[in-house]
């Protein structure tokens, strides 16, 4: 059984700006599929004796130094943009006219 | 959008408001910390680079980048609590804080929520009153947490470049992901008339604080140091107001007159029997003004949740411990201790302190100057010749040393107040040590009278007139001989003596 549609895989592809070609919207759907089945088995166990994980590695303090290491140039980091104007990304008018 | 009456300012006057109400304040801090990288990657968090040139693919949220914790941004939290007198977590987690707005391309911004690093301090902070004594005035602190600061957009299209009518908005990252700390107090109440003047006493105080722990540059201008500042009044006895929250407060002047514009404001509104909307308002700069923004009737929910890609923060307690032992004085205190020693008033103690010499005094102090003598120097000639320079007074090369030399050649005679500035003068220029200077440029005094009588019966032979009327006993006339003579000597005259020469030569008595 598909828990997830066609239609829900389309549109969080639009949400999170994927292009994706048709057969790969089958192909998501059942990977979000196996995803979404094993957080629904965590759930059966996770009763309320359970304490709530945040992480689950015992971990605590894992910090770097304070350095500074070059990261993208400047045409890098709009490569991938939609729009750019004046070195900037450009995004659409965020308040709606009202 | 929003209703023409909003914008219809009238207000009562800030004493007639206090007759009737008292008012609530909280303020809401924030601070940009000064690490060299950024709170979750290792970008720079250098001010001014061309937009978007300090960025990553954490800090732009691209797939799979993991952010890890800046050591350094830790440390200063935790030092910026101890000083707060706050209680440090032994444990606690960022958490995600989940909001859809380009400012932030991860759609989140990892703050912390209900598990602060720093919690329940307090600042004493000295207010001014208006006969300029001073009260001292407990800020309590709720919480201090740790955030990352988000991007920097500009509107474009509109008239005002403001959000509202623009086409479009275009986004700088570059400010994204750099550590942030808010301090957040808790509701001060009593204050009365001085709720203005609290306000600006305690932004003021947080700075020096930040600046004196070295863990941000608190630049206002530049928008390392941000404050927001809450405001409600009540009725006196009664339950408290609803709150209005005030943003876009970027000095400390702005600060006072937001919260005490706001406080005219709601006055008038609830004197005409109306409700007060809690809503986030904007300040002006230039009218002084606030203006309605955002309404939050409904509280918004961020969705808060533990942030998985990260372990939590566990400061060890001996480290802790460790770091309490480096923090100074509360600077405000320890002015005060330093202006009571030096039998100086707080108005002069707050000269020092604007002019930016408040620490090479000290400096001069340790090295056994008199305090007066260092006030006198760092606060008039040596800040001068900073000035002249365009270059900040600690940048002088002027030793604690060179001081207690000028001072003691002021003492012998050897110089007077004149002759040491170009003393100050000659050593700035690297011109060798006190005495180098004195030797090279002739700077002493001249102390052969035979030299300056040579030189008071030219005066008196150039300026024949003034020579008449100081024999005719106009002794007030004898200045423009002290200068003639001044001059003559470039300076290097005993201004008194001279007096007492010109007028024996003149046979009238001073």
């Amino acid at each position: 059984m598909s828990g997830i549609t066609r239609a829900e895989v389309a549109h969080l592809a639009h949400l999170a700006r994927l292009r994706l070609a048709e057969e790969e919207i089958d192909h998501f759907a059942g990977q979000l599929d196996v995803i979404l089945q094993s957080v629904a088995s965590v759930s059966q166990i996770a009763t309320q004796d359970i304490t709530p994980t945040s992480h689950p590695l015992p971990l605590v303090n894992v910090t770097r130094a304070d350095v500074v290491v070059p990261g993208l140039s400047h045409a890098e980091a709009l490569a991938a943009a939609p729009a750019v104007e004046d070195g900037r990304f450009r995004v659409p008018r965020i308040l709606d006219e009202e | 959008m929003s209703s023409a009456h909003n914008h219809v300012t009238t207000t009562v006057s800030f004493d007639e408001a206090l007759t009737r109400y008292d008012p609530v304040i909280g303020l809401e801090v924030h601070v940009e910390l000064g690490t060299a990288s950024k709170m979750f990657c290792a970008c720079s968090t250098e001010f001014g680079a061309p937009p978007n040139t300090q960025v990553c693919p954490v800090c732009l949220a691209l797939p799979g980048a993991m952010p890890v914790i800046n050591a350094k941004a830790v440390e200063s939290i935790i030092r910026m609590g101890l000083a707060l007198h706050c209680s440090i977590a032994t444990w606690c987690r960022m958490a995600r804080k989940n909001y859809f707005y380009p400012d932030m391309p991860k759609n989140f911004q990892i703050s912390q929520y209900d598990e602060p690093i720093c919690t329940d301090g307090w600042l004493d902070v000295l207010v001014p009153n208006e006969d300029g004594s001073t009260e001292l005035v407990r800020v309590e602190i709720e919480r201090v947490h740790l955030e990352e600061d988000t991007g920097k957009l500009t509107h474009a299209g509109g008239a005002t470049g403001r959000i509202h009518g623009a086409d479009y908005s275009l986004v700088d990252y570059n400010r994204a992901g750099i550590p942030l700390v808010e301090i957040v107090t808790k509701p001060i109440t009593g204050t009365a008339a001085l709720a203005p003047a609290v306000a600006k006493a305690y932004v003021a105080e947080l700075r020096d604080i930040m600046r004196d722990l070295g863990v941000s540059d608190v630049k206002m201008e530049e928008g390392s140091l941000r404050c927001d500042a809450n405001l409600s009044l009540n009725i006196p006895g009664d339950a408290w107001g609803t709150r209005t929250e005030t943003k876009n407060v970027n000095s400390l002047r702005s600060v006072e007159r937001a919260v005490r514009s706001e406080i005219e404001r709601q006055a008038a509104v609830l004197d005409k029997g109306g409700v007060i909307r809690q809503e986030t308002r904007h300040f002006h700069e230039d009218t002084g003004v606030t203006t309605p923004g955002r309404s939050k009737e409904e509280a918004e929910d961020y969705r808060y949740f533990p942030e998985p890609d990260l372990v939590p923060i566990a400061p060890d307690p001996a480290w802790v411990e460790k770091l309490r032992a480096s923090i100074p004085q509360q600077p405000s205190l320890r002015r005060a201790g330093l202006a009571t020693a030096w039998g100086i008033s707080a108005f002069d103690m707050e000269s020092l302190v604007n002019a930016g010499v408040l620490a090479l005094v000290e400096a001069a102090v340790a090295d056994g100057v008199a305090p007066d003598t260092a006030r006198k120097w760092w606060a008039g000639e040596l800040l001068r010749q900073a000035n002249d320079r365009g270059v900040p007074p600690q940048e002088l090369a002027v030793t604690g040393a060179d001081i207690l030399r000028v001072d003691e050649l002021i003492a012998t005679g050897a110089l007077n107040d004149q002759l040491a500035r170009q003393v100050f003068d000659g050593v700035l220029l690297g011109e060798g040590s006190v005495d180098d200077v004195v030797a090279a440029r002739g700077l002493g005094v001249v102390t052969d009278e035979t030299e300056l009588l040579a030189a008071i019966d030219q005066a008196l032979a150039d300026q024949p007139e003034v020579a008449e009327k100081i024999r005719a006993g106009k002794i007030a006339a004898a200045g423009a001989i002290v200068g003639g003579v001044m001059k003559a000597t470039r300076g290097r005259a005993d201004a008194s003596r001279v007096r007492e020469l010109i007028l024996s030569r003149c046979e009238v008595s001073g």
